[in-house]
């Protein structure tokens, strides 16, 4: 059952889920590959992100998972010597044609990290950012609405309704986190990834963006990193286990939690010796 | 399997392996020495395995502890997960297996002189094949074995007609002489006992099956041939 470390990447696309089966693919990835000046860190990944869905990339430090969801925003761009290959198609185009603005891609591809980021400005300001320069909003009363809309789906708008104007810097670590999100979706995104967005949360706060997660992926091709595989298993509908650069299973998350294909996804899920 | 990184985890499994086993060894003597004493008409015989019920009960009782501190403090997942399940599932179909042999035991007990050899041997020759599976069926839980798991599985059809055989064979007896009806009755439910310890011993098969492949048997068709 085990492929040979470096060996054939098993990818089953023909994977359907229910809760994708009405959406094709949102993100396709072919053949994936990103060097660090020589160093190889992701070796030809093909995998293909369905809408309406949740899938998470699990794996050990190091395995290359973050490196890789940092290409479907081309986040990598910022990082000098990082070069990126293959073709990641969004509604046929590739994201890394020279004619692709990186801006604008960042809007319709959101990023959620890992440490809860809001800009220094008030919690209002911090959502009509984004709708402002990308010209999304006609006028206060539109921006407003906008506002409104996101920190209600991203379920903040009755925590703080009455202190817009405070700083984002105000509120707890798991709120930071959620108006992060909504400042994500403020600007109409059609993916959201998702970079360990609750290690630095409670448990409590946790089970808040998880819910949250939960409900957003009835509109949005959702992928996170994470390195807590009870939370892949509780938020995702497929899962891809990464090592080495590699990805070594993909498949439906129940099946990889219960009944995994390949040894090396066993014993990484199990708390085995690789 | 390698072992845990958490070395801990590792010896919990094997303590709840090791349990399993030990429930499944105390009921293979019950049965075994049920027949036993019903052969001999051993009365000490068939008080003593019926003490031995109690004991299977415990470790079924503190089997269940285990796995509910395991899965609230590990969160099992892939194999670990479903050889807890079917550790779950496997110590009460054991646990059911001890009750059926007690019966006998205890029915053993209440048997009069109208009883002749025939009616003992009917029920002795039935207990082989069912202390067999029984031992088969431990063996492939003890060697995860998914082979020996879907043999077991598939030779249920022998019991089930070993029972119809004794069933009809119990009935001449009746009919020949209706003071055996008390001691025949307590019999037939004995045959009946055993036909239902073959079943658990399928049971088993399906869980270790499951835990060794991750696929379930029972979805799969099992040739009946059962009239009774």
């Amino acid at each position: 059952m085990d492929t040979t470390q470096g060996g054939p990447v098993m990818v089953d696309d023909s994977l359907t889920l229910p809760q994708a089966s009405d959406a094709g693919p949102r993100i396709d990835c072919r053949n994936i590959k990103v060097f660090y000046g020589e160093a190889q860190a992701i070796h030809d990944v093909s995998i293909s992100f369905p809408d309406r869905a949740v899938t998470s990339l699990i794996g050990p430090s190091g395995c290359g998972k973050s490196t890789f969801l940092r290409c479907l925003n081309r986040m990598n761009d910022t990082i000098e010597n990082c070069r990126v290959e293959g073709e990641i198609l969004m509604d046929g185009e590739n994201i890394n044609d020279a004619d692709i603005d990186p801006v604008l891609l960042r809007s319709r591809v959101g990023m959620v990290f890992q440490k809860p980021n809001p800009f220094p400005k008030s919690i209002y300001d911090n959502i009509a950012y984004g709708p402002r320069i990308h010209g999304l909003a006609n006028g206060r009363e539109d921006l407003d609405a906008i506002v409104e809309k996101s920190l209600r789906r991203a379920g903040l708008w009755d925590e703080v309704k009455d202190r817009l104007m405070a700083p984002g810097t105000s509120l707890s670590g798991g709120q930071q986190q959620r108006l992060c999100i909504a400042r994500a979706i403020a600007v109409q995104p059609e993916v959201i990834l998702m970079d360990e967005p609750c290690s630095a949360l409670d448990p409590i706060a946790t089970a808040r963006i998880e819910e949250l997660i939960d409900d957003l992926r009835s509109r949005y091709c959702i992928v996170i990193v994470t390195h807590s595989m009870q939370q892949a298993a509780r938020v995702s509908q497929r899962t891809a286990f990464f090592h080495l650069g590699h990805i070594v299973e993909l498949g439906e998350t129940n099946q990889i939690f219960t009944n995994p294909r390949e040894k090396r996804t066993e014993d990484y899920i199990t708390g085995r010796y690789g | 399997m390698s072992e845990h990184i958490v070395s801990a985890y590792s010896e919990e499994l094997e303590r709840l392996s090791a349990e399993i086993m030990k429930m499944g060894g105390i009921v293979e003597t019950m049965i075994a020495d049920a027949s036993q004493a019903l052969s001999a008409n051993d009365l000490e015989l068939a008080k003593e395995v019926v003490t031995r019920d109690p004991l299977v009960d415990a470790i079924e009782a503190d089997v269940e502890r285990q796995i509910v501190s395991i899965i609230a403090r590990r969160q099992p997942m892939g194999h670990d997960l479903r050889m807890i399940l079917s550790a779950m599932k496997i110590s009460s179909e054991l646990e059911r297996i001890g009750d059926l042999s007690k019966n006998i035991a205890k029915r053993s007990q209440r048997l009069d002189e109208n009883v002749n050899a025939e009616m003992r041997n009917a029920i002795i020759r039935m207990s082989q094949p069912v202390a067999r599976q029984l031992r088969d069926v431990l063996n492939a839980y003890a060697g995860a074995s998914s082979d020996k798991a879907l043999a077991v599985w598939g030779s249920d059809d022998d019991i089930d007609n070993h029972y119809n055989s004794v069933f009809r064979e119990m009935l001449t007896y009746l009919i020949e002489d209706p003071r055996r009806i008390t001691a025949g009755a307590h019999m037939l439910f004995m045959a009946k006992n055993l036909e239902r310890i073959g079943d658990h011993c399928t049971n088993i098969a399906e869980f270790v099956y499951y835990q060794v492949v991750g696929d379930y048997l029972s979805e799969l068709e099992r040739p009946k041939q059962n009239q009774v």
